[in-house]
């Protein structure tokens, strides 16, 4: 197994909000394993994303759909295009199993998105369950808790 | 002179038998009228019971504009009261649900009042001897709503104390209230998973002529339901087709399947898409649900009740119930230019869990503020919030299938196709925002 350092673990981390802000979407979607989720619940402290709604819970084709309706010519809510900002609080090692190379990070974070003349700014948590295949980190779940993920919102069009 | 105030019949020239004027849209004036007669006028979604199990619990909402409260009553009825302290005008209830327990207290002097509005006890109440306070509204507490009606759990209120009846307003349109009631094998829904919140910088209308609109998604949504099945289509043979897929993919069936698929038109507004066919008729059938329905009503009911695939039942003015999905959305006016879409979810009382799963997720896919079919519908909408303020063309196009026989039918089925919903609305929106209107002479 090969293992990760705490600095592995957190460039990991800095440069997946990097691929998001380049939109380098399929770059972005090769780092989730094949049964990864990307999360963003409704409720604060959310344990349940089946019985209980969410703003996504997505599995790697959900992903795959989005990415590819964004380089769609027919997708008229991005023309023009979105673009999006993280700026991420540096990110902590929350747990570390270095025999089976799985980590979980938590990484305070603003996320701006704008369109047009428009932009918002959004606040929360990001947290990542990291597992190792073929000896590459690998995003396993990623969920995202706005601290106001019960607000009602306008259309949030890219990934946090 | 304002354009519309007092001027019922500038407000009925608005509506045209195949056309609507923009205003209806654009006009703030238009709006504010809007909120004082026909949200007053008309009976109004305000909650559903489950969400006030016991007494003292409460869920404040809004009718139009106005904030409400709805409340369990010590006689376990369920209240609307205006939620406004008699005093000063404070919001007495403040959070979004919680129980007050006997009695509401306001947070800014100590007024209490009981769960049916009535004044409890004011602090220092010597200090009102001799000043008339009984012969002042706030002596009575809070407004009760004067009009309050329950129907299988589903409450609805009239602002206005007098005005068409609860029974005659819907006539038959409450069998999509019933039928989506009639699937829980215990025929009772509780509303569960939270409330998706969208805001939208548009007319609340805009979002109400969708729900019935048939020509748009084939178009709209193929940039989401199109991409969702191409990039289905793109799986090795033999994977099992994921849910997801089958709740996108129905959303660009050809015109023809929403031709054929019909509109059902009932009298004041209301009205459903799908009536022979629907795109929630061919879902994956759930393991164990069929069982429990035979068990609770027999295979022939069972079969009847399950048979219903209606798409989008309007209730008009301000919401839309989906059976088969049991959802409902209420499209809350903010102003003219301003509405929030709630999106709620009911578990169906007895049935399997993966039903309320199949209903979260639908409810996520098509109308959160992250759904990409959310997204194309608001672009839509918002371009046309602000494409209305151009001049040179200042109607409304609603003539599809436009049959004048249609004007006094108050029950009829026709072409999945037809904006015979739309123009129903509209004829329905000139009544109740006229029925109450005095024409002042000019």
């Amino acid at each position: 197994m090969t293992t990760s350092t705490s600095q592995q673990l957190i460039d990991f981390v800095y440069a997946e909000a990097r691929l998001l802000d380049e939109q380098r979407f399929e770059d972005w979607l090769n780092l989730f394993t094949d049964d990864a989720f990307y999360w963003m619940p409704l409720a604060p402290g959310q344990q349940d994303p089946h019985l209980h709604g969410s703003l996504m819970y997505e599995d790697k084709l959900l992903l795959r759909i989005r990415i590819e309706r964004l380089a769609g010519a027919r997708t008229f809510s991005q023309q023009p295009r979105s673009r999006s900002h993280h700026l991420l609080q540096a990110p902590a090692i929350e747990s570390a199993d270095s025999d089976n190379g799985r980590y979980t990070l938590r990484t305070a974070f603003h996320y701006v998105e704008t369109r047009l003349d428009r932009q918002e700014l959004y606040a929360g948590w990001a947290a990542h369950e990291l597992v190792t295949q073929g000896g590459q980190l690998r995003i396993k779940l990623k969920r995202v808790d706005l601290v106001n993920c019960d607000a009602a919102f306008g259309n949030i069009n890219l990934f946090m | 002179m304002s354009k519309y105030r007092d001027r019922p019949d500038a407000i009925r020239a608005l509506v045209r038998d195949t056309q609507v004027h923009k205003d209806l849209y654009i006009d703030q004036e238009l709006f504010e009228l809007e909120m004082e007669h026909l949200f007053a006028n008309t009976w109004v979604y305000v909650g559903h019971a489950s969400q006030v199990p016991n007494k003292g619990d409460y869920y404040t909402t809004t009718v139009g504009t106005e904030p409400v409260v709805m409340v369990r009553h010590s006689d376990d009825s369920v209240k609307v009261l205006y939620n406004r302290c008699p005093h000063k005008g404070t919001k007495v209830a403040g959070e979004v649900c919680g129980n007050t327990g006997r009695f509401f207290r306001c947070p800014y002097h100590a007024w209490t009042f009981r769960t049916d509005g009535s004044l409890l006890a004011t602090p220092l109440k010597k200090g009102y001897d001799n000043t008339g306070f009984d012969s002042c509204e706030a002596s009575q507490g809070m407004a009760p709503v004067p009009a309050v009606e329950v129907h299988r759990d589903f409450v609805f209120c009239r602002l206005n104390a007098h005005g068409i009846g609860f029974r005659e307003f819907f006539g038959d349109s409450l069998s999509t209230i019933d039928n989506m009631v009639d699937r829980s094998p215990e025929g009772k829904l509780q509303i569960a998973g939270g409330v998706l919140r969208y805001m939208h910088r548009c007319n609340w209308k805009m979002l109400v002529d969708n729900q019935t609109d048939t020509c748009h998604p084939m178009v709209a949504h193929e940039s989401s339901a199109g991409t969702a099945v191409r990039v289905w289509q793109q799986a090795p043979q033999g994977t099992p087709k994921p849910m997801a897929v089958e709740l996108f993919a129905p959303f660009v069936s050809p015109y023809e399947f929403f031709e054929k698929m019909g509109i059902r038109v009932w009298d004041n507004g209301h009205g459903h898409t799908g009536v022979a066919d629907s795109i929630h008729a061919a879902y994956s059938p759930i393991p164990g649900y069929w069982d429990r329905m035979v068990a609770a009503y027999g295979e022939e009911r069972a079969q009847k009740i399950l048979g219903e695939v209606r798409h989008n039942t309007i209730y008009f003015p301000n919401i839309m119930v989906k059976g088969p999905v049991q959802t409902l959305r209420r499209f809350v006016p903010l102003a003219a230019d301003r509405t929030l879409v709630e999106s709620w979810t009911f578990r169906l009382v007895g049935a399997p869990d993966l039903l309320l799963e199949r209903t979260l997720m639908y409810n996520r896919l098509i109308n959160a503020p992250t759904s990409v079919v959310g997204h194309d519908d608001t672009e839509v909408y918002e371009r046309a919030q602000e494409g209305l303020r151009a001049r040179g063309r200042d109607w409304i196009n609603v003539a599809r299938l436009y049959d004048p026989a249609e004007r006094g039918q108050a029950n009829f089925v026709t072409n999945g196709t037809s904006e015979s919903q739309m123009r129903n609305q509209f004829r329905a929106w000139a009544n109740y925002m006229t029925r109450t209107m005095q024409e002042v002479a000019a």
